[in-house]
């Protein structure tokens, strides 16, 4: 059953990745982002992890991609014209993307090929109680410094998107 | 058809999370070159923070931690907050230049 | 205390107050300082030499610092007075002194008047210090010193591009010579492992012949361009573009017998080294044929007075030579006595003529100067060897000497002493009889610059009596015993008198003559009167290609060529490279984008390599 699930929604999350990259208009790629956010939430409670997964759904889907949608909207974005290509990066970059590819897989068959499988269960240590537990004791620092990030993002972020005022 | 099952029952190797992730990654990279329009660009780079995120769980499923949720958590968090200053960077270019495209936006040329 | 210090010192002082005041202050001043500090330096040479007591016995000695101090190698900045330092003492302080006196009136209108007296009271430390040093490195400190004070007054008209070019030739000639004194030095510390006077003199009988010549002979090279020998007198005659107090100073009585004293000093060596004696007499008797010859046809009075120096150096150089070192030492002094006089009376005659210094513009100046002219009479007999005069006995002495070394050389020297005669007197006659071919109105010149000039007089006729040099060193350089042979003297005298005839033969009772020989000798004559046109040749063979050399390979081909191309090129180099990497600075975020992944991939080639090839190693 785990590999069942595994290949549908992995499936899932390639094509609509897919289809981030080769849609035209961005509101399609949102959308298809949406998709791929959803599909390895799932994943995410294959592995275990089910606080990780929800916060996947409601910050990432739920904050993130409405955000972004919201942007497109803002902007008015058309649909991509057919225009000018650089070629840097398409013929030095789909070729490095591929011998990437190559490698990492190379090297995951390599270095974890026995490496222990998942099964739905095995791992109970991803539940909101032991994150949390971990989160305000050993990484009690990072926790607070984050905060501090969120708010120079909401100030950064205000600075920037506001109209001048005459 | 017994060992098929047995083995189906056996679980997924995490090495076909890490390969999934890699081609997430690897997908976000090839749309992150080939598009044109910067909120699209944006996009991709939101997955490939999804891809790595997938590896990070996989892995701490694999060590049967807690650490790599962590770091999950910490990882959308930044996204989060830079998604927002990102956005908010997209919009003031556009309200300086007209223009979504990211080959327009050139100024540092040579 | 005998306090040795002081005789180099009080000049050094003058040269510091007037160097740094001097433009502030008063002319009386000046001359206070200038003058004063050389007499009361003569003053305590004088006082040392009364109380000093027997100097060949007991040398004076003074050690002041270890200058130099290298594993077993010592040089001490030592003073040290024997008799031989005692006569040139004398000789520095006295003619300095009354040439000092001299210059107070001869420069009274000169501007850079304080600039002067400095420079001539640094010439005089340094002259002292030359003197006075125990040791090579100390005579050498003096040696370049004077060197140095002979290129800042020989320049001291400045204005004039002839004075500061003759000021370089000096300079870089005596260079040449000093380059062979120095390789000389470096011998003598290989050899000898010290530069002591007395330690050097007492190794020298033991060491080898070919060293001891060797270095005789870098000696040579190095008295050769002091003292204006062949081939390095050419910058003595160049040297008269100074004011006449420097060319009797230094041109004259002490810079240029320097390479006489030095060689004196170094006898221990040279008597070791019988093939560079020889040179040393060849080479000073065929400077004072070649000198003497071209005295003959010049017609600027000083310059006719510094060939006749050159000529003068040359049989002082016979005389050490030959091994009458105390011969050449007593030529040195009586030579100090009337070519001090003979360029001190020049400035006179040039002061009367309100700056002429060609003859032919000259004549009958014996009614308008008669003391000039008197005194100048005095050192005329003194240099052509009238006798009892004190040119008669020191030249005497030397022809006697080399007669008794190589009779060939005596007839030579005795041909040249006519010549002298000659010369001397033909300036004589034309500057003083006859009628007067110039412009302006001649007048005598002032006490101030009469009186050095009748002490001078007075040292020219009587000094052979008052100082017999021989006879002073006969510790040092003992006297050969045997009679002397009276008819080597009395020919020397004939020929000197022959040669006061003809000169006034020919320049007072039968003034057409001169004219009418030059032409006859028509090329001879021109070589003659062009100084055989030495200066060419040394200028085509020697400078010129120097020159010319220099700008192609190492101005052009060398500096700007090699070394401003290296750095020109770095930075050439360093922008197209820069030009070639800015291509990356495509202001395209894409391909920004590009060059990530393909460092991204590059960074996995290498972990993934590393990580296998740790892996496989720790498999193994």
């Amino acid at each position: 059953m785990d590999i069942f699930f595994f290949l549908v929604f992995a499936a899932i999350a390639l094509i609509s990745a897919v289809n981030v990259v080769l849609q035209r208009h961005p509101i399609a790629s949102a959308l298809s982002l949406i998709g791929v956010m959803g599909s390895i939430a799932v994943l995410y409670l294959l592995l275990g992890a089910e606080f990780i997964a929800m916060a996947q759904i409601i910050v990432y889907a739920g904050a993130v991609m409405v955000l972004f949608i919201f942007v497109i909207m803002l902007l008015n974005a058309g649909a991509e014209e057919r225009r000018g290509r650089s070629w840097t990066s398409q013929l030095l970059g789909i070729p490095a993307l591929l011998a990437f590819v190559a490698l990492i897989v190379y090297f995951v068959q390599r270095g974890f090929a026995d490496a222990g499988n998942v099964k739905f269960g095995n791992f109970t240590g991803g539940s909101a109680q032991s994150v949390g537990y971990a989160l305000f004791t050993a990484y009690l620092l990072p926790f607070e410094v984050t905060s501090v990030l969120i708010l120079v993002a909401i100030v950064g972020a205000i600075v920037l998107a506001r109209k001048e005022m005459d | 058809m017994p060992e098929a099952l047995q083995a189906l029952n056996n679980g997924v190797p995490i090495s076909w999370y890490l390969v999934l992730s890699a081609l997430l990654f690897a997908l976000g990279v090839a749309g992150f070159l080939l598009r044109r329009n910067i909120i699209t660009v944006f996009m991709c780079i939101e997955l490939m923070l999804n891809a790595v995120n997938l590896s990070f769980v996989a892995f701490s499923n694999q060590h049967k931690q807690v650490a790599g949720h962590i770091f999950t958590f910490f990882v959308m968090v930044v996204a989060a907050a830079e998604a927002a200053v990102g956005l908010a960077i997209i919009l003031t270019v556009f309200k300086n230049r007209a223009t979504l495209n990211i080959d327009e936006i050139s100024s540092l040329k040579n | 205390m005998l306090h040795l210090w002081l005789i180099p010192a009080l000049p050094l002082l003058g040269f510091l107050i007037n160097g740094i005041f001097g433009r502030k202050l008063p002319k009386s001043v000046i001359n206070l300082i200038a003058v004063g500090s050389v007499v009361l330096s003569f003053a305590w040479v004088l006082q040392i030499f009364m109380t000093a007591g027997d100097l060949a016995a007991k040398p004076l000695h003074a050690h002041y610092f270890t200058w130099i101090r290298s594993g077993e190698f010592r040089v001490g900045w030592d003073f040290a007075i024997d008799k031989l330092t005692m006569i040139m003492l004398f000789v520095v302080t006295g003619i300095g002194s009354l040439i000092h006196i001299y210059a107070t009136g001869y420069m009274a209108d000169e501007e850079g008047y304080y600039r002067f007296f400095a420079y001539l009271n640094l010439f005089m430390f340094f002259m002292l210090t030359l003197v006075l040093g125990a040791n090579y490195l100390i005579m050498f400190v003096g040696w370049e010193g004077v060197g140095l004070c002979s290129y800042l007054l020989i320049g001291f008209y400045f204005v004039k591009k002839s004075a500061t070019t003759a000021g370089n030739k000096a300079f870089i000639v005596n260079r040449i010579g000093d380059f062979g004194f120095s390789l000389a030095i470096f011998l003598i510390v290989v050899n000898f492992g010290t530069l002591d006077f007395t330690r050097v003199f007492s190794a020298a009988a033991g060491k080898p012949v070919g060293t001891l010549t060797a270095i005789a002979l870098l000696l040579l090279l190095g008295a050769c361009g002091k003292s204006a020998q062949i081939p390095l007198y050419v910058w003595l005659p160049d040297a008269m573009e100074g004011p006449t107090p420097v060319s009797a100073l230094i041109h004259a009585a002490t810079m240029v017998t320097a390479g006489v004293y030095m060689c004196t000093r170094s006898a221990a060596i040279f008597t070791h080294a019988p093939a560079a004696m020889e040179t040393v007499a060849i080479i000073g008797l065929a400077t004072a044929v070649f000198a003497a010859t071209i005295g003959l046809t010049q017609y600027d009075i000083k310059k006719v007075f510094a060939y006749s120096t050159v000529s003068q150096l040359g049989y002082m150089f016979l005389g050490v030579g030959v091994g009458a070192f105390s011969a050449g030492i007593w030529h040195l002094v009586t030579h100090a006595f009337f070519k001090a006089l003979l360029f001190l009376g020049a400035g006179s005659v040039i002061h009367a003529c309100h700056g002429e210094q060609d003859m032919r513009h000259m004549g009958g100046l014996k009614k308008y100067a008669p003391w000039t002219c008197g005194t100048l009479a005095c050192a005329s007999l003194a240099i052509s060897g009238f006798p009892f005069t004190s040119g008669y006995f020191s030249k005497d002495a030397i022809l006697g000497a080399a007669y008794g070394y190589a009779p060939w050389m005596y007839w030579v020297g005795v041909i040249t002493a006519g010549m002298t005669a000659f010369y001397v007197w033909r300036a004589f006659w034309m500057t003083f009889y006859g009628d007067y071919k110039g412009h302006g109105h001649p007048h005598e010149s002032s006490w101030s610059m009469l009186g050095p000039l009748v002490v001078l007089a007075v040292l020219s006729i009587a000094g052979g009596f008052l100082f017999n040099v021989p006879k002073i060193l006969d510790s040092m350089f003992p006297i050969a015993e045997g009679a002397e042979n009276m008819n080597l003297t009395y020919i020397s005298v004939a020929f000197g008198l022959i040669g006061i005839a003809l000169s006034y033969y020919m320049y007072v009772v039968n003034t057409q003559l001169p004219e009418r020989i030059a032409a006859s000798l028509g090329g001879l004559y021109t070589l003659v009167y062009n100084k055989y046109f030495v200066d060419e040749l040394y200028d085509a063979t020697i400078v010129n290609p120097m020159i010319t050399g220099s700008t192609t390979v190492l101005w052009h081909g060398m500096d700007q060529g090699v070394i401003d191309g290296i750095v020109n090129g770095v930075g050439t180099e360093s922008k197209s490279i820069g030009g070639v990497l800015k291509q990356m600075q495509s202001g395209n975020i894409r391909s920004y984008a590009t060059w990530v992944v393909l460092g991204a991939v590059a960074l996995l080639i290498v972990m993934g390599v590393t990580a296998i090839g740790f892996a496989a190693g720790v498999g193994k």
